[in-house]
């Protein structure tokens, strides 16, 4: 199958806004600003950088998979599962609704296709990925198991077990990405928890380290590519990727402040009149 | 002398190991996992003869649900080993978001329980790991009571789909029912028949609930002994039968009063037969060092314990 153009990534991509924002305006909850960060990225992922196969397969044989720890920015998984026909786009109207099978974060219990594992109470991402990624090894199947977790979150100490594990146990079939945005839920992590030489604490735990800009498909495709290609030779691969939360909807830019707010009416139009509706709203 | 007798005293978590090791040779997709603790939970024979099989996690048990959890996904049966404290409470929120919300199929194996665990003191004495995880949504909870139960159990635990805790001890305790035995999940064993009174006893008591029985049959009091080895989900049916059967009951068990066996039983009679209940259980308290039978004795765990209990409840009847 052809791998589809940049420009057709990042028109998917702005439809994927649109259904972020109008998700959470929808029932006034939920988080955009990580969210919209981390469009591109798992744009370029679903669409582009992933083996992944149709119907949906719970243990994932044969196929690349991936895991959201940081659970919070469902809305994007949801859309990007919608879009990349997991289940049909209009059930993207019942987030966060009662009886829905699209939770405030991501479950199994209702059996949403493309979730594997619950997530929301974060840290325990890359945890899982690593048990996964393991599973693959000893089921000969050579594909990648794929992570992604955000930068507030990584003040949970499980990450640091698991970066441990991964490097001593040689999982190099995984691929973490950390969103790197620099906000947290009370402000910048520079003042909430610094980070410090985030660079430095991969490397020294045993992991390659690619950086990146998250919110640039074509820096996106590279980075991910070159991880694959850094992947297979015996160390965790992990992707430090630059992001600005709300990217896309600039009132909802530079701050902390969308992190788990959702637009009003107002707020909705405006960010919708920068968003090309692309795929046809939902 | 009780119904009962024995030559061998083992502890239940070499059960533990000799079930793992069995498994290993007959299941492939069963893997496990251990927090540096390999020695005290026998799994050393499984590593030697599967090492690929075997994860060794480091002191970091948070991360060992997770990747248990993880492993579920294409096929594993992963069995994770440590200390009952760090197989529960440490852990308790990646069990309840990674293996019992995600229903995945992670076996928590879970060694030195209870005060049995002795001269290392209260920090590692945990007494409310049952009901922690009962009170998980999906979780079964599994407390055998010697070492062929152990054994059997851990085996049965494989063929289950779905989470489970199997709690365990660390002394050597006596080896009382038979090595053929099948280990059904959720199905109470009656050890003795009796009519004036039950005893629930799960764990290392059922041991002690038969001692009990030897001294009150003296004085012609006929007791029945049904081992409670699945805290959830219980055996109603058999409670029921037992306690309309008796009209009185003692439920016994090495964990607290609050969340503990005692807990489920008396929910299940209050609910379908009110029924005059004693607990032989830990009263809100910590343990403390000491020998396992100084232990049992002075937090009112032990056989002696049993028969007051039941010489109570007689008279509420």
């Amino acid at each position: 199958m052809n791998k589809p153009s940049i420009e057709t990534l990042e028109k998917t991509a702005s439809q994927v806004r649109r259904d972020i924002v109008r998700m959470v305006h929808a029932v006034n909850s939920g988080h955009p600003g990580g969210s919209l960060g981390c469009t591109d990225f798992l744009t370029a992922l679903y669409f582009n950088i992933m083996d992944i196969k149709k119907p949906f397969d719970p243990d994932g044989r044969d196929e690349d998979m991936f895991f959201l720890s940081n659970g919070h920015i469902s809305p994007v998984w949801y859309s990007i599962l919608a879009r990349s026909g997991y289940f049909p786009v209009s059930e993207l109207a019942t987030f966060r609704k009662l009886d829905s099978r699209l939770q405030g974060h991501p479950a199994t219990e209702e059996g949403l296709p493309g979730i594997r594992v619950a997530s929301g109470s974060l840290g325990q991402g890359l945890s899982v990925a690593c048990g996964a990624a393991q599973a693959k090894k000893l089921n000969k199947d050579d594909k990648r198991v794929y992570v992604l977790m955000g930068d507030g979150e990584l003040d949970e100490g499980q990450v640091w077990e698991a970066a441990m594990y991964a490097a001593h146990h040689k999982i190099d079939n995984l691929i973490a990405t950390v969103d790197y945005n620099g906000q947290q839920i009370d402000g910048p992590t520079s003042d909430v928890m610094d980070l410090k030489d985030l660079k430095a604490k991969w490397q020294a735990f045993g992991w390659d380290v690619i950086e990146s800009d998250g919110n640039d498909m074509k820096s996106v495709i590279n980075a991910m590519t070159l991880a694959k290609s850094l992947s297979g030779k015996g160390k965790p691969v992990v992707n430090l990727m630059k992001t600005e939360m709300g990217a896309g909807v600039d009132f909802m830019m530079g701050s902390h402040k969308w992190h788990g707010v959702a637009p009003n009416d107002e707020q909705l139009a405006t960010a919708l009149a920068q968003l090309e509706e692309t795929l046809g709203d939902y | 002398m009780t119904k009962f007798t024995y030559t061998d005293q083992k502890d239940t978590r070499s059960g533990f190991g000799a079930g793992l090791l069995e498994l290993g040779r007959t299941n492939p997709e069963v893997v496990a996992l251990c927090a540096d603790l390999v020695g005290s939970l026998k799994m050393q024979d499984f590593i030697d003869e599967f090492p690929e099989r075997f994860f060794q996690v480091g002191i970091a048990e948070a991360n060992m649900m997770g990747v248990a959890a993880g492993l579920t996904i294409g096929g594993k049966i992963p069995f994770t080993g440590t200390f009952a404290n760090f197989s529960t409470g440490r852990v308790y929120d990646q069990i309840r978001q990674s293996i019992a919300y995600s229903g995945k199929n992670v076996k928590i194996c879970a060694s030195h329980a209870g005060l049995t665990l002795g001269e290392d003191g209260a920090t590692h004495q945990i007494l409310e790991d049952i009901g922690l995880m009962k009170m998980l949504p999906h979780m079964t909870v599994i407390n055998p009571c010697d070492y062929n139960q152990t054994k059997a159990a851990t085996i049965a635990i494989a063929e289950f789909e779905g989470p489970v805790y199997l709690r365990f001890g660390r002394p050597k305790v006596p080896v009382f029912t038979p090595a053929d035995q099948k280990f059904e999940i959720g199905k109470a064993l009656k050890m003795i028949e009796g009519n004036d009174v039950t005893i629930f006893a799960t764990g290392h008591l059922v041991w002690e609930a038969i001692e009990a029985e030897a001294v009150l049959a003296k004085e012609g009091i006929s007791v029945e002994v049904i081992n409670i080895h699945t805290i959830k989900p219980l055996d109603v049916q058999a409670i029921i039968e037992s306690a309309k059967k008796t009209g009185c009951v003692v439920t016994a068990e090495e964990h607290q009063m609050n969340g503990g066996l005692g807990d489920s039983v008396a929910q299940t009679l209050a609910l379908n037969l009110p029924t005059p209940l004693e607990m032989v259980a830990v009263n809100d308290s910590f343990g403390e060092s000491g020998t396992p039978e100084q232990l049992m004795k002075k937090y009112g765990i032990d056989a002696e314990n049993i028969v007051k209990a039941v010489k109570r409840v007689m008279k509420r009847k």
